[in-house]
């Protein structure tokens, strides 16, 4: 069959998955007063239409920054705009000032899963296609079979189309961005992350890697020459996006810091609720929030973000190839959801994305990370009614992933490149590492499934109500700190060799 | 890419794990009245003794299909209780409990396992082209996709809520039977169709193909009927498991003298002409004929407005009502046009029966005769065309070309009955899917054979009869389909 039209069936097949999954419940669902993240959604509506720039993230009478005040940079609450004159034509009680709060109806209901799939089919789902079909290798069925498992990722579906957000938007743009630059396309590259950047201020997770590599390929043509000029055009970029994105607020600059102040609030903890992070499991043993006081909690965050972050982003600086690229994205995000400050846990999606970069090239380690990712999510995915959901999605994407990339097929030492680590362990015996890793991912599948199982069907002891969803945080801690170490490793090791290219093809 | 092996059928599995977990994330969409139907149907089965099966009436949803569903929906209820009690007892009328919900869906997507194993028989009766082939480009494949992914058995089955594919699996199975030239396996089978008796549309084609091709046990040389291999033997054994099965189902009722109550249950002729949603078969246009000529009555004054009659065909009612300026159609006009139309067919069948694809072919013909001039017809019975002229459609170009028309339009026709907007891109996604894979997979799959090549072993002339045949019932339905858009 023609490719193109293999790659419609998945693009559909990807967007049937994604309307299946919206029927079900959103988060706060019938749940006043505060309701969840898809009341915010709509309340950022009611306030961008109501109320004039100016007002958007300050706390007045109209606009009570305590009930899901705007914190997220101004391209979403431009998006938010936008959604609203349509919801306006449509039913102006959606969006009308203080009494539309709270408002639920089958109709808004629509409406409101009906914006995130056109934004998905705008932004997100071109970019992954160009992305499968360009810039990875191997014959057109495999292209299409990872666009297909890309597509079919639960984690992101769960999150924008159960629990409802928008992350489709910034990531898309992000994805573009990194397509733009696996292109070679340095500037427009730049302008889409700014536009990611915009739109979610936690992209910055992305933002080392972007910088890092822009600038070991400037300082690769030679600083003085071509590689100037190409800065220059960069840095230019990115100034005029964000001025054109922070236009408004740029008049007065007592507002613009009114905006930052709401998009990054220092005076919270380092973590809220059960996150897969460090400090959170580490809280399990030491009860650090107790021990220091909120400012060391920052700078040990921060000192421990940047160490974390920092071998990863020189050695792109020293190798600016888009293989390095892919996976100091994935490094950076995981450093920074592992060590950095008020860490949510759909945060790992920032994290998911790179490594959906990789399913061509590590098949078996990119499908059991994503897994993880979307496990970890469970007790964030259960309190919004979406189990069925995350079951069928789960159980397709590993099936697929597995079947269609013969992830399990193609876990040679070679492939894995696990070769770093006999140079790395090389006080113990010689271990066959491939069947180690196998062997890693069936009993981490089984481990999941139960812990999934238990979350639902088994009620906690009561002296340990938060049993399970500690266990599931803990677990996915593990794993994540374990991958984070293995990008590590990949990215320090040799090229891919041309060998193990050829015979994946 | 590790080069696929020629004999593996790993994708099937894949394919039918595929379209399973597809479905299980249609539990939570819109369902029917047909949901409560089946709800009704397991309350009833379960609370209250056989003899008061098809008497009672508590719920307008009364039990209306052969007794051998019913004893199936009994064996249901006893897994029911065990999620939730209370849509058991009969009294709880429109109960739809979460749980209610999740075992009524699951339970349709568990018995579709009949289904599933019923194309995996069919696929591997399909006729391959020897040598390596791209797994996609295989007709097995192909049928498998089209079978398994069928975009109106899914939306029917798994959204508006109803078990056929449990029932076609059966159908399927003892049509793979017949390809597989298994004989008393496929007579078994063929009785499991009193499972519904809409599967009397297809009853002549068993009948007479059965009588021909296995009582009679030699044909002569040039395939006419040899009136000397009869055998009584033969005819007694179809006789006798026929005459077993329907004592099986119908048996308790018999011995309890409700047989004409059960039989006014599975056809109740009051229910009208057409359906609340017109199926488009010959009637649709007869009707709208009739309504033009009232119309065009009323402007040129042949006709008094008042003297015509109120009831509105269109009104979405299941009633009897009487045409305007047309003759009125009673059910044994029906009955004699749906004989009519499947006469050449059958005839055709009983002269040179043309081994299991011709059967296959008068099946066809049957199912299509009696969809396009039964009496009530549901647009669902359009299925009983569609899925095995699949199976033709992989083998055989012209077949595609007819298969893609009739599937298209077939399952245009579908469309009204998921009218939420909620489901709305559900089931314009999934049809357009259905459509690009149909019309790109038959296209290369037929692209590289002659059409003499496929023909061969069919026999030219009955087999050319049998296409136009089939064309012109095509050429009907499409019509009326178009026209039913416009009611």
């Amino acid at each position: 069959m023609q490719t193109w039209s293999l790659v419609s069936l998945c693009v559909l097949l990807g967007v049937v998955v994604r309307w299946g999954v919206s029927l079900n419940s959103y988060s706060g669902a019938g749940r006043p007063p505060m309701f969840g993240d898809y009341e915010a959604q709509r309340h950022w509506q009611e306030v961008t239409y109501n109320l004039p720039v100016q007002e958007w993230y300050l706390n007045t009478t109209d606009n009570n920054l305590n009930y899901w005040g705007l914190d997220y940079p101004p391209l979403t609450a431009y998006h938010s705009l936008i959604c609203a004159y349509i919801a306006k034509i449509i039913n102006p009680e959606w969006v009308e000032l203080h009494k539309s709060r709270g408002y639920e109806s089958p109709a808004h209901k629509l409406f409101m899963r009906a914006t995130v799939l056109v934004a998905d089919l705008l932004i997100y789902i071109p970019a992954v296609v160009l992305y499968c079909l360009y810039l990875t290798d191997g014959s057109a069925k495999k292209k299409v079979s990872t666009l297909f498992c890309f597509l079919l990722y639960p984690g992101l579906i769960l999150i924008d189309y159960g629990h409802f957000q928008y992350n489709g938007v910034s990531l898309g743009f992000a994805l573009w961005g990194v397509l733009a630059l696996g292109l070679g396309w340095d500037s427009l590259g730049s302008m889409a992350f700014c536009l990611a950047l915009n739109y979610k201020q936690m992209e910055l997770y992305h933002a080392l890697p972007f910088f890092c590599y822009l600038l070991g390929k400037c300082v690769k043509l030679g600083l003085m020459g071509r590689g100037f000029f190409l800065l220059v055009r960069i840095a230019s970029t990115v100034l005029v996006t964000f001025a054109l994105c922070w236009l408004p607020f740029l008049s007065d600059p007592s507002r613009a810091l009114q905006v930052v102040r709401r998009i990054f609030p220092v005076a919270r903890g380092l973590f809220e609720d059960k996150v897969a992070n460090t400090w959170c499991s580490l809280n399990i043993l030491i009860k650090i929030r107790s021990i220091l006081s909120s400012d060391s909690q920052i700078y040990l965050s921060t000192a421990c973000t940047l160490l974390a972050v920092l071998p990863s982003s020189v050695r792109l600086l020293t190798k600016p190839t888009f293989w390095q690229f892919k996976l100091a994205l994935a490094n950076s995000s995981l450093a920074f959801f592992l060590f950095s400050y008020q860490v949510h846990e759909k945060s790992i999606l920032l994290a998911a994305l790179p490594v959906c970069l990789l399913l061509n090239d590590l098949p078996l380690v990119a499908i059991y990370f994503l897994q993880v990712s979307t496990f970890s999510m469970v007790p964030l995915l259960l309190k919004d009614g979406l189990l069925v959901p995350y079951v069928v999605t789960s159980l397709a994407f590993l099936f697929f992933g597995v079947f269609l990339l013969s992830a399990l097929e193609h876990c040679s030492e070679e492939e894995l490149r696990l070769g770093a680590y006999h140079k790395l362990l090389f006080c113990l015996p010689k271990l066959d590492m491939a069947c180690i890793v196998r062997w890693k991912f069936y009993i981490s599948v089984a481990v999941m499934a139960g812990l999934s199982f238990a979350s639902v069907a088994l009620v906690p002891p009561p002296h340990l109500p938060d049993l399970f969803p500690v266990l599931v945080s803990t677990t996915a801690f593990l794993h994540f700190f374990g991958t984070f170490l293995y990008f590590n490793v990949v990215q320090f090791s040799g090229p891919p060799s041309r060998k193990s290219q050829k015979k994946k093809n | 890419m590790a080069a696929p092996v020629v004999d593996s059928w790993s994708w099937f599995p894949a394919l039918a794990l595929g379209v399973s977990l597809l479905k299980c994330l249609f539990i939570n969409a819109y369902h029917s009245t047909d949901f409560e139907v089946h709800r009704n149907w397991l309350a009833i089965t379960h609370s209250l003794p056989v003899s008061r099966w098809y008497h009672e009436n508590t719920s307008e949803w009364t039990l209306d299909y052969p007794p051998l569903f019913a004893w199936f929906e009994f064996g249901l209820s006893h897994v029911a209780q065990h999620f939730d009690r209370n849509m058991l007892l009969v009294e709880n009328l429109n109960y739809d409990s979460p749980a209610t919900v999740l075992f009524q869906r699951l339970s349709v997507i568990f018995t579709d396992l009949v289904f599933i194993f019923a194309v995996r028989e069919c696929c591997r009766c399909v006729q391959e082209q020897k040598g390596s082939r791209d797994i996609l480009n295989r007709p097995s494949f192909v049928l498998a996709v089209l079978l398994l992914w069928n975009f109106g058995l899914l939306i029917v089955d798994h959204i508006h809520f109803q078990y056929n594919g449990f029932l076609f699996g059966f159908l399927l199975l003892s049509v793979a039977k017949h390809l597989q030239v298994r004989p008393r396996v496929y007579v078994d089978l063929s009785c499991r169709n009193d499972d519904c008796h809409i599967y009397l549309y297809v009853a002549p084609a068993y009948g007479i193909y059965l009588l021909r091709s296995y009582c009679f046990t030699q044909d002569n040389k040039d395939g006419s009927i040899s009136w000397r291999s009869f055998s009584p033997l033969r005819l007694i054994a179809l006789g006798s498991i026929v005459g077993s099965v329907c004592a099986l189902s119908f048996g308790p009722f018999i011995a309890m003298g409700q047989l004409p109550q059960v039989l006014s249950r599975l056809f109740p002729f009051k229910r009208g002409l057409c359906h609340a949603y017109w199926a488009p078969n010959i009637w649709a246009l007869y009707n709208i004929l009739d309504k033009v000529l009232v119309t065009l009555g009323v402007r040129l004054k042949l006709l008094q407005e008042a003297e015509l009659p109120r009831a509105s065909m269109t009104g979405g009612l299941v009633q009897e009502f009487q045409h305007s300026v047309l003759p009125s159609i009673t059910p044994s006009i029906t009955l004699v046009c749906t004989l009519l139309s499947i006469l050449p067919a059958a005839a055709s069948i009983w002269w040179r029966p043309g081994g299991a694809r011709g059967f296959l072919r008068c099946l066809l013909l049957c199912a299509l005769g009696s969809f396009m001039f039964g009496w009530h017809v549901h647009e669902k019975a359009i299925l009983i065309a569609i899925l095995p002229l699949s199976i033709l459609a992989v083998e055989s170009r012209e077949d595609a070309g007819i298969f893609l028309v009739l599937t298209t339009t077939g399952h245009y026709s579908l469309f009204p009955l998921i009218f939420t907007p909620a489901e709305l891109p559900i089931k314009a996604v999934l049809m357009l899917m259905f459509v690009i894979y149909s019309f790109t997979a038959l296209r290369k799959l037929h692209r590289s054979e002659t059409s003499e090549h496929r023909l061969h072993w069919t026999g030219g002339q009955y087999l050319y009869f049998h296409k136009s045949h089939l064309k012109i019932l095509n050429h009907f339905y499409i019509k009326a389909a178009v026209s039913s858009c416009f009611r």
